[in-house]
């Protein structure tokens, strides 16, 4: 019996201790790390995101500045598509709660392609930019530009391998309701990058 | 930056119908639980606690050396012991490892070792990313400093003001390896901040509720959010600032319309926040042992709390007190002075709480009493300083004097030091089954307190006489010479008292072979740690406690009579436990956390001299990730302290299986971990028999 009373007490086995003592979340472990992580995640983009703003009008005369080189259009085809990717996850989410597998694995699959739609579509739009004369170096709202959307664009390839992951392993069987835990911490993260593209999309592309 | 997840610490093992598992990866499973290997491949709290200790001993050491190098420069006027250009290298390594790599890393070790002690857990939330913490703390710290050996060191002060840092007036090397070092140190303490915050959260003893925590953990898990939100920011500066020396961006670049405010800007709200998770630690180390040498209960136990809570969120907002002089206008300053004054309000709430606690107790002024009440007075003056520069017309005749010196030495060594060193004395026994000597240590008590005192308390004069900080000399008729003199004098001072806290160590390890083993609570003391023995065994509790109050342990040993008055009912041995721990399952070390920490120094190598040594860098760390992922957290063919043998709790123990990898595979939280669950899905049998 002392087995399960050491077990119990190491805090992972928090349903036996939630409401009766609340000396755990009951939330998991890895779960509320996830969460704390975000958090700091938040500081880290806020001051990505700050450094843009107080660059992106002081480009000195002449040079290259916001307003001559932004494709909204283009730029809002490829958030929707993201913002998609976030739905899709959902439905994944969902998917492996009803233990669907064949959903899961479609969603999750669903989710990375447009994920790596939206990395294709920075990557093009990087390249035009640099074809209309902004480079890394090029003056400051360059460098701003680049190092905040770069950030953001490495944390969904982050994303979109841990996504890759989990379908491997629901490929082979391994991603089972009770499991679905897996599929909602990397849900967590995939959520945030797309909510933080959101505030970077509005305050990069369409606040003037 | 990855943070990788971590199964939960139990698991069965020798269940028949486990499949036995090949071994994974490049190394063999480490198994080692003595002896120098198995320090490499620990995953033990306590053992990762102590080589932070450890680490930071030694850079206190190298830190000090430069200390004494500063002051002998400025013994007497002109001298010419240093250049002024390895002045500036050595008052920047100086600082920067003062703070980040001995500071910062004592209060790290302490969480680390009293964190799951005193909530009564097994041990941390995720134990290999605790040991990753501790590694990246010394890959960044070896880093930085090789850049002693690699071209000459950083040389634009701990805060390294951009542009001043920018590659045109700083050629050298020295700010790459600078940024690199702490980017590295960073992500330690990023990732302990993670793990150590879902450890109080989610594993306290059953019974232990938030109001129940003692103030040591509540301190640290205070600080533990302060390096949450501040670290990152700091991540930002110092990536900005990477971007424009090694791939010329132009964050810093003036000439192309940059601000050189928003280095200031940046630092600060991580530096503010950094100066009060320094002392955070030392306040709540005080908390603990003060109580115990009065023989009182913490006076005001809630407004200890959340005067702790207060500061950290205070802390957030009084950063640009450090840049009244930089023109920020005067609205902002009249807004900083005042935030910066009220932020001095929580801070006094805990100074008159400590007194009120010592205030007609029984008191017992042995060395960790003596250092506790060393931090409280000597931080008191250090506090009155900082409210001298929070008035902003002051400040701009202190700024930037040794003044400004004066009061950092007093809040950060005479006030967090001064607690470690109270809190070595104090943990010592508890770590390593002897106490510290008192003869000796009286003599590191006072001799520190008067070096101390003749070294940072001349610089107020100094200071306001107008000598400059960060001047490597100053002539003859400035009228500076006898005060500085004194200082030298007291920095040697200094120098001795550390010395003989380290013979100390020695001294009175050896002649505690011949006394008395200390037993589980040799000051009569109240906390969890204290109810198991000494050193504390490696599964911490045999059996986890029940918690009903504050100060658990000491409610076990007195209770109140029938005529009103508290009596001893029991002794700490009687109560405590007696360490045989049987069925307990500890996580297995590994090598991987290791592997991973030594991949990012290289990498941050590569990034300033070659670019292959960082892409073999960047290699080695995905390779670590993926055989950390692959690897399970629990050897299954390792030696267990166990004995499996045909009870019910066989039975029992598999629910705890299946909830415990129901958990694990939550691990795929991150892509480097995915794989771990793979490995855990194949290792447990899904339809383990539930009990
Ligand atoms: C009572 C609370 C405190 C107040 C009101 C206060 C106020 C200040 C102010 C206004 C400055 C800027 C002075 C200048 O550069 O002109 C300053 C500098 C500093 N303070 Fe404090 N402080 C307090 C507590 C602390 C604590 C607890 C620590 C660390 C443990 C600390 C560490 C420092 C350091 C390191 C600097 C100098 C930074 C640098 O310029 O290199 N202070 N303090
Ligand atoms: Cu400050």
């Amino acid at each position: 019996m002392a087995e399960t009373t050491l077990a119990a007490s190491a805090g992972y086995d928090t349903e036996h201790h939630t409401g009766e003592h609340a000396t755990a979340t009951g939330i998991s472990n890895t779960k509320l790390g996830m969460w704390v992580f975000l958090g700091s995640e938040c500081m880290l983009f806020g001051g990505l995101i700050s450094t843009y703003l107080l660059y992106k009008d002081r480009v000195p005369e002449g040079g290259i500045s916001p307003r001559d080189i932004y494709d909204i259009y283009f730029t809002s085809a490829s958030s929707f598509v993201l913002l998609m990717s976030s739905l899709t996850m959902v439905l994944a989410l969902a998917a492996v709660q009803r233990a669907d597998y064949s959903r899961l694995k479609l969603w999750l699959f669903t989710t990375a392609l447009l994920g790596s739609t939206f990395i294709a579509g920075q990557i093009y739009e990087f390249t035009a930019f640099t074809r209309e004369g902004l480079g890394f170096t090029t003056n400051i709202f360059g460098s701003a530009f680049y190092t905040l959307t770069g950030f953001h664009g490495v944390h969904v390839t982050i994303g979109i391998v841990m996504l890759l992951s989990v379908l491997i392993l629901a490929i082979r069987g391994k991603i089972t309701v009770e499991k679905a835990e897996t599929v909602e911490i990397v849900g967590l993260y995939w959520h945030f990058v797309d909510i933080v593209w959101i505030l970077i999309f509005t305050i990069i592309y369409l606040i003037p | 930056m990855a943070i990788t997840e971590e199964r939960p610490l139990a698991l069965p093992s020798g269940d028949p119908a486990r499949p036995s598992e090949p071994h994974l990866g490049v190394f063999r499973r480490p198994t080692t639980t003595t002896g120098w290997r198995s320090w490499l491949t620990t995953v033990d709290h306590k053992k990762i606690g102590i080589m932070y200790g450890a680490s930071a001993l030694f850079f206190l050491v190298v830190g000090g050396v430069e200390a004494l190098l500063i002051r002998l420069q400025l013994a007497a006027p002109n001298g010419t012991l240093l250049s002024a250009d390895t002045y500036n290298q050595v008052f920047t390594m100086h600082g920067t490892t003062m703070i980040f790599l001995v500071v910062m890393p004592i209060g790290a070790a302490f969480a680390n070792y009293l964190i799951p002690l005193q909530i009564g857990a097994r041990d941390v939330a995720f134990p290999r990313i605790n040991a990753f913490s501790f590694w990246c703390l010394l890959g960044g710290g070896i880093l930085l400093n090789s850049s002693w050996f690699l071209g000459g060191a950083p040389d634009g002060g701990w805060f390294n003001y951009a542009p001043n840092s920018g590659v045109v007036f700083s050629p050298s090397h020295g700010i790459d390896f600078w940024n690199m070092g702490l980017i590295i140190t960073g992500i330690s303490s990023l990732s302990g901040a993670v793990n150590l915050i879902t450890t109080v959260i989610n594993m306290r003893a059953p019974g232990m509720t938030l109001m129940k925590v003692p103030v040591f953990t509540w301190m640290a898990l205070v600080t533990q959010f302060l390096l949450l939100f501040a670290i990152p920011v700091l991540t930002v500066a110092q990536v900005l600032l990477a971007m424009d020396r090694l791939y010329d961006a132009n964050f810093f670049n003036v000439s192309a319309g940059a601000d050189p405010l928003l280095w200031q800007h940046l630092f600060w709200i991580f530096g503010h926040p950094e100066v009060y998770l320094m002392i955070m630690p030392a306040f709540g180390i005080v908390s603990e042992t003060v109580p115990v040498f009065s023989r009182k209960p913490i006076f005001g136990y809630p407004f200890m709390v959340f005067s702790g809570i207060a500061i950290g969120f205070m802390g957030f907002g009084v950063w640009a007190h450090h840049m009244f002089a930089s023109g920020i206008g005067p609205l902002s300053v009249a807004a900083f002075s005042l935030s910066t004054m009220f932020i001095a309000v929580p801070t006094g709430v805990k100074i008159l709480n400590w007194i009120a606690t010592m205030w007609g107790g029984r008191l017992t002024f042995n060395t960790p009493m003596l250092f506790s009440v060393g931090l409280i007075t000597m931080f008191t003056i250090g506090g009155l300083s900082g409210v001298t520069h929070a008035v902003a017309p002051a400040d701009t005749q202190q700024t930037d004097t040794y003044y400004i010196v004066a009061h950092f030495h007093y809040v950060l060594f005479g006030g967090a030091f001064f607690g470690f060193m109270s809190g070595f004395y104090f943990w010592w026994p508890k770590a390593f089954g002897y106490k510290l000597g008192e003869g000796l240590g009286k003599f590191n008590f006072w001799t520190m307190l008067l070096g101390f005192n003749l070294t940072f308390g001349p610089m107020h004069i100094l200071g306001l006489q107008g000598m400059s900080r960060r001047v490597y000399t100053y002539d003859e008729n400035y009228g500076f010479d006898f005060w500085n003199l004194v200082a030298t004098i007291g920095a040697f001072i200094i120098a001795l008292s550390v010395l003989s806290f380290i013979i100390n160590i020695f001294v009175s390890k050896k002649r505690a072979a011949s006394l008395p083993p200390v037993g589980p609570d040799p000051w009569d003391a109240r906390g969890l740690e204290w109810m198991i023995q000494s050193p504390a065994p490696e599964h911490n509790f045999d059996q986890t406690p029940t918690v009903a109050h504050l100060d658990e342990f000491w409610h076990r040993k007195y209770a109140e009579g029938d005529d009103g008055r508290v009596r001893r009912v029991a002794t700490g041995d009687e109560v405590a436990q007696p360490g045989d721990g049987t069925g307990v399952h500890l996580p297995s070390p590994s090598y991987w956390p290791m592997v991973a920490a030594f991949s990012l120094p290289l990498i941050g190598w590569g990034l300033i001299f070659n670019l292959y040594l960082a892409i073999f860098g960047g290699v080695l760390l995905v390779v670590a990730l993926w055989g950390w992922a692959i690897e399970p957290p629990d050897d299954i063919d390792g030696v267990h302290h166990d004995h499996h043998d045909a009870d019910p709790s066989g039975d029992v123990e598999a629910t705890g299986d299946i909830e415990a990898t129901g958990d694990a595979s939550a691990d795929a939280g991150k892509a480097d971990v995915t794989a771990e669950a793979a490995t855990d899905a194949a290792a447990v049998p899904e339809e383990a028999p539930v009990g």
